[in-house]
């Protein structure tokens, strides 16, 4: 669909990773996963309206090995998307556009969307009982 | 080329006249998405050893309903909004551009009203 040629930024082939670009992508991945997975919701929502039994076994599909690792997928994609959106929100404003500070925002993003992915984790066993 | 001014042309509303609105709503429901998922997900977390009973319950409550409600419109047209931007910067083949669009508006607005259903169902014990 090129009808001419301009040179493309970035040329991916040659640019340095940097926090800021990983940050970037990382933001629409998520969104993207986030997106697809969307329909997930609505089964969880269909499991409770179909009864105890459909419900019972949508538990055990989110409960299995499977299910645990996309749902830990699901809640840090959710706590990036989350946390990063912030960031993207400020800069709308106006609020944090120097190089140093998209750094510090960058980390802190980093730091949060694990954190949260943790103490999510922990209340979810928590809320289990103990053995998992 | 255009006689307009640049400022002209910033404050228009584009040739589908639609301004900013798409930015605009995007930015709308990331704010409200903000507690809304925080809410969401730690009330997820707090279920997961809860019988089905207790979680119906949960859902019959006509505040949780209503905060469910504006979750699921909320999180299917930030997702519609966003994934939309995705289509138009890689898909440059025009009608495949404009038939993922709409199947991508009619998906989210499908999944969306269904959830509305599904929450109403259980709210109100049909």
């Amino acid at each position: 669909m090129l009808t001419n040629n301009r040179p493309l930024s970035p040329h991916l082939q040659v640019y340095r990773p940097q926090l800021t670009s990983i940050l970037s992508i990382t933001h629409r991945g998520t969104g993207m996963f986030l997106a697809f997975s969307s329909p997930v919701l609505v089964y969880w929502l269909w499991a409770i309206a179909a009864g105890a039994d459909t419900y019972a076994s949508a538990q055990v599909l989110f409960g299995s090995s499977f299910g645990r690792v996309i749902l830990f997928f699901w809640s840090y994609s959710l706590f990036y998307h989350l946390c990063n959106g912030i960031r993207h929100l400020a800069w709308d404003a106006g609020i944090g556009l120097e190089i140093a500070t998209l750094y510090k925002s960058g980390w802190w993003v980093v730091a949060m969307s694990f954190g949260l992915t943790v103490a999510i984790w922990v209340v979810g066993y928590a809320a289990r009982g103990g053995s998992g | 080329m255009s006689l307009r001014t640049p400022l002209g042309r910033a404050v228009g509303l584009g040739s589908a006249k639609e301004g900013v609105s798409h930015w605009w709503w995007q930015r709308v429901t990331s704010v409200v998405l903000i507690p809304l998922s925080l809410w969401f997900v730690f009330s997820l977390a707090s279920l997961v050893g809860a019988d089905y009973q207790t979680v119906v319950d949960w859902m019959r409550s006509p505040i949780i309903a209503a905060l469910l409600i504006m979750f699921v419109i909320s999180t299917f047209y930030h997702a519609q909004l966003g994934v939309q931007v995705v289509i138009e910067d890689y898909i440059h083949t025009e009608w495949l551009k404009m038939a993922s669009s709409l199947a991508l508006s009619f998906v989210t607005a499908f999944l969306s009203l269904v959830a509305v259903v599904l929450v109403l169902r259980v709210a109100l014990g049909g």
